[in-house]
């Protein structure tokens, strides 16, 4: 085999090789679907020695399969970690990870501003796999510092918080988490690896929804966690991951693997009990998202970056949560951690509360009105109506929520076209708070909204 | 000297492959004959792969089928490469000894980090690897890493 001196390819490059070589056998250019359950052994020694990890074998597809391995070594390899490990979900991939290094009584400390599909899943695990819980304010490193108890064991942010667009100070965070003997883990999905790699900073573990900006196109739903393979799980705090396994009959995954160790583990024993794998067909999918991962995210910022400072300039509309305008109390370490771009999603508000986010929603018709992100088109959610209805106006302004926040996912349209929409759409709303403040105070005063 | 010290030298391709391709039999001192342990899943994969596998292990008289040996110049045979599982401060007697009996290359495992070791063979023509796994670095470049979702850090358009 022909091999050069070790280069260092660029992202864009890797975006679109990394973890696939050209099918041997056919000569296939295309990264194969491999859509089988199980794999064939040559003779009951090679059985016995993929079933005893001493060989990379392929045995069942909950487990390994050569399509979703792809997609897993091409993130690993953007992200800059020793391996990669492909879920059903995000969320699959989160509480796989949580689940391979805790143990009842453990302790995580969290950033409060997570997507809420997380701080939910935190809650539940908190209650019903009995470990601890603080969530801390992610902008204030003290907080972060004092939450820390002896049985902390993993510190947990995301690159860009949603829905109020903070930027975590990684570099900062991992080094207390470190000097406390703990990994710090990040759920990167907002930023994708084009944007940010935590690793780079210090995180330990990075996890993705791979049905946002990996995939793109809305089609899929999946997920994927990364790990640095430098964190020293036999510390004396990791007995879960360092000591001898009863499932593999006393093997010490950290020993004996190293550097591969947690992933090991993630794989062999989390994924292989909690059973929720990604599809063959779902991870071919997400390999042709990220091929063309660097050319759309290029674009996302462009176009969120235009749509951001169009809106902190119209009357009516306030706290335009784009950590990438220049005016963004995240500048700073948006320079320092996002210097591609701050990702395309964010919120603002509309100041007339609920029934304004409400008219605006049901202005628009190029914006999509979902419960999704990170798609190639353009959507928009009002929290208040949709995902947050069921709570009062101070129970959302606990959670960084307004009555009249909107929250934008800025695709790839046409640019113009999507502010024209949303200029509409807020013409509409001014009309319409207008019309209710006149028919309220029955006089004939024209207002402006 | 840490991980982060080891020249780049003694972490490259071309040298690793090298030895990969051209060896056939493995000297592995500090090899354990517990299932469990990295240096018999190391030793195990190897055979797997064709090498023939030399333990080095003065507790032991056989280890994966093969004689044990007490050190390296106690094998009455050409040993092409050495691999080490061994506290860093017993590289550079274990290199002295590569060199005596002709080896080709001497590798040091993850954590089997010696300056000192790893120069007396260098010095002595031998070709070196430090702080990589000899199991790892043949799957991969020449075996199934891949399949497992690690990072290669392989790019290549060729079959």
């Amino acid at each position: 085999m022909r091999e050069r001196p070790a280069k260092d390819f660029g992202f864009d490059t890797r975006a679109i090789h990394a973890g696939q070589r050209p099918e041997p056998y056919t000569g296939a250019r295309a990264v194969p679907i491999f859509q089988t359950t199980s794999y064939v052994f040559e003779d009951p020694d090679s059985a016995a020695a993929y079933f005893n990890l001493q060989e990379y074998g392929n045995t069942y597809s909950r487990i390994m399969n050569p399509t979703t391995a792809v997609f897993e070594e091409r993130v690993a390899n953007l992200e800059r970690a020793a391996g990669g490990v492909a879920f059903a979900s995000g969320l699959a991939a989160q509480a796989a990870c949580f689940f391979t290094m805790l143990t009842p009584g453990d302790h995580v400390v969290s950033s409060a501003a997570l997507y809420g599909g997380s701080i939910t899943q935190l809650k539940h695990l908190q209650r019903k796999l009995g470990f601890a819980i603080t969530f801390v304010d992610p902008d204030d490193l003290d907080q972060w510092r004092s939450a820390l108890r002896p049985d902390t064991k993993v510190l947990f942010g995301e690159t860009i918080g949603n829905p109020g667009g903070n930027v975590l100070d990684i570099e900062a965070v991992a080094r207390i988490a470190h000097e406390h003997g703990a990994p710090l883990m990040i759920d990167s999905t907002f930023a994708t690896p084009y944007l940010c790699r935590p690793i780079e900073w210090g995180a330990d573990i990075v996890t993705h929804s791979a049905t946002k900006f990996i995939g793109g196109h809305g089609t899929s739903i999946g997920g994927v966690a990364v790990e640095a393979g430098t964190f020293d799980w036999s510390n004396g705090r990791f007995p879960v991951v360092a000591d001898p396994s009863a499932a593999y009959h006393g093997l010490a995954f950290h020993e004996t693997f190293g550097v591969y160790g947690y992933l090991m583990k993630l794989r062999a024993e989390s994924l292989r009990d909690l059973g929720a794998c990604m599809s063959p067909f779902n991870a071919f999918l997400f390999l042709l998202g990220l091929e063309t991962l660097p050319l759309r995210m290029r674009r996302h910022v462009e176009n969120a970056t235009a749509i951001a400072s169009w809106l902190e300039r119209q009357p009516g509309v306030t706290n335009v949560r784009y950590p990438g305008l220049p005016s963004s109390a995240y500048a700073p370490l948006v320079r320092k951690y996002l210097p591609l771009g701050a990702g395309a999603i964010f919120s603002f508000d509309l100041p007339s509360g609920r029934e304004a986010g409400r008219r605006f929603i049901e202005s628009v018709t190029l914006w999509s009105h979902l419960a999704n992100v990170g798609d190639a088109k353009s959507l928009i959610i009002h929290p208040a109506t949709t995902t947050h209805r069921q709570l009062s106006d101070d129970e959302l302004a606990a959670a960084g929520i307004g009555a009249g926040t909107i929250r934008l996912s800025v695709g790839l349209e046409t640019a113009d076209d999507l502010i024209d929409d949303l200029a509409t759409a807020l013409k509409e709303v001014r009309a319409t708070s207008g019309a209710a403040a006149r028919s309220e105070s029955g006089s004939r005063v024209k207002t402006n909204g | 000297m840490t991980v982060r010290d080891i020249p780049p030298r003694w972490q490259d391709p071309v040298t690793i492959l090298g030895i990969l391709n051209t060896s056939e039999t493995i000297a592995i001192v500090g090899l354990s004959p517990n299932e469990l342990r990295a240096s018999n899943f190391v030793g195990f994969y190897l055979r797997r792969h064709g090498y023939r596998v030399v333990p080095v292990n003065p507790r032991e008289t056989s280890i994966l089928g093969e004689r044990s040996y007490p050190d390296l110049r106690a094998i009455p045979f050409k040993i092409d490469a050495v691999d080490v599982f061994r506290a860093p401060d017993a590289v550079p007697g274990i290199a002295e000894d590569a060199v005596r009996i002709g080896a080709r290359a001497l590798w040091c495992q993850y954590g089997v980090i010696s300056f000192d070791g790893g120069r007396v063979a260098e010095e002595a023509g031998l070709g070196v690897v430090m702080g990589r796994c000899m199991k790892v670095e043949h799957a991969r470049h020449l075996g199934r890493m891949h399949w497992l979702g690690f990072n290669t850090g392989r790019i290549t358009a060729r079959r």
